[in-house]
C-alpha cells in the first residue's frame, strides 16, 4: 500500500472516529462510524486481507450500523441537550486517554521489530478467500460451530428480550 | 519512507484511545456502545497488521490472526444485537438513554 493511501485512510478513520464521540446527534455519530469503518476496511485491503475487508464492509458498515440507525430511529432520540458537565469525569477521562497515547508512543519507540517494513508476499495476488476458508474449516472447525451456536443463542435472547411482557 | 508495522499499530492504538475516551466522556448509552465497537475494530486492525507482518514459511499471511478477526466480528455482531435489545428494554422501562438517569444500582 502506498504511504499516501495509508495516511489518507488512517486519517479518515481517525477523524470520523473523533466525530463519533464529538457529535451531539446520535444519527450523525452513527453515520460517522460507518465512514470510520470504511476507512478501516481500506486499510485491511492495503494489508492484503481482502476477505476481512469485505466482511468488515458487509457486517459492520452494513448490518451492524443499520441495526444502530434502526434503534436510534425507533427510540426517536433527539440531539442531546446540554447538561451540566461532570468535570471530574472529563478531566479523569482526558488524563487516562492522554496517558494511554503517550505510553503507546514510548512503547512503539522501543519496539524495534516493528520499525522494519512488511516482507513481500510469495505470490503477487494471494487467493485470499480460499486460504481463509481452508484455515477456518480445517484448523478451526470446532470454534466455527461454537460461534454458530452462540449466534443462535443471541437470536433467541433478542427475541425474548424484545417481548413486551417479560415473564 | 516506507510503511512499517509501527504505523499500523499506532493508528490502531489511537483508534482504541478514541473509543476509550468515548466510553468515559459520553453519557448517551448508544454512543457508548458505538465507542465499544470502535475499540473492537482497533484491535482488529493490529491483528491484521501482525498477520501481514508475520508471514508463514511459504510466504503467505498468517491466517490464524485473520480467523481470530473473523470470530471477533461475528461475536461483535451478536453482541450488538443483544446489547441493542437490552437498550430498547431499558428505554421502555425508564424512557431515557442517559446513563446518569439510570441510578438504581448506585450506592
Amino acid at each position: 500500500m502506498s504511504p499516501i493511501l495509508f495516511y489518507f485512510f488512517a486519517a479518515l478513520s481517525l477523524i470520523f472516529g473523533i466525530a463519533v464521540i464529538a457529535n451531539r446527534n446520535p444519527v450523525a455519530s452513527a453515520l460517522s462510524l460507518v465512514v470510520s469503518f470504511l476507512g478501516l476496511a481500506a486499510l485491511f485491503v492495503g494489508l492484503d486481507a481482502y476477505f476481512i475487508a469485505v466482511i468488515q464492509v458487509l457486517v459492520y458498515a452494513g448490518a451492524v450500523m443499520v441495526l444502530f440507525l434502526f434503534i436510534i430511529m425507533l427510540l426517536d432520540l433527539k440531539a442531546e441537550e446540554r447538561r451540566k458537565i461532570n468535570l471530574f469525569a472529563y478531566v479523569g477521562g482526558g488524563i487516562v486517554t492522554a496517558g494511554f497515547v503517550v505510553e503507546l508512543w514510548f512503547v512503539l519507540q522501543k519496539f524495534d521489530l516493528g520499525k522494519t517494513g512488511f516482507p513481500p508476499l510469495a505470490a503477487k495476488g494471494v487467493d485470499d478467500v480460499r486460504n481463509v476458508g481452508n484455515v477456518l474449516f480445517l484448523t478451526h472447525n470446532l470454534p466455527f460451530q461454537v460461534i454458530g451456536i452462540l449466534i443462535l443463542v443471541a437470536t433467541i435472547g433478542v427475541v425474548v428480550l424484545s417481548k413486551r411482557e417479560l415473564k | 519512507m516506507s510503511l512499517t508495522l509501527n504505523h499500523y499499530l499506532f493508528v490502531s492504538g489511537l483508534l482504541f484511545a478514541i473509543g476509550f475516551a468515548g466510553v468515559i466522556l459520553r453519557r448517551n448509552i448508544i454512543i457508548i456502545f458505538m465507542s465499544l465497537e470502535l475499540m473492537l475494530n482497533a484491535a482488529n486492525l493490529s491483528l491484521v497488521a501482525f498477520s501481514r507482518f508475520n508471514l508463514t514459511a511459504d510466504g503467505l499471511p498468517n491466517y490464524n490472526a485473520q480467523i481470530l478477526v473473523f470470530f471477533i466480528i461475528t461475536v461483535a455482531a451478536a453482541e450488538v444485537a443483544v446489547g441493542l435489545a437490552i437498550i430498547v428494554a431499558l428505554f421502555r422501562a425508564r424512557h431515557t438513554v442517559h446513563v446518569e438517569d439510570i441510578t438504581s444500582l448506585k450506592f
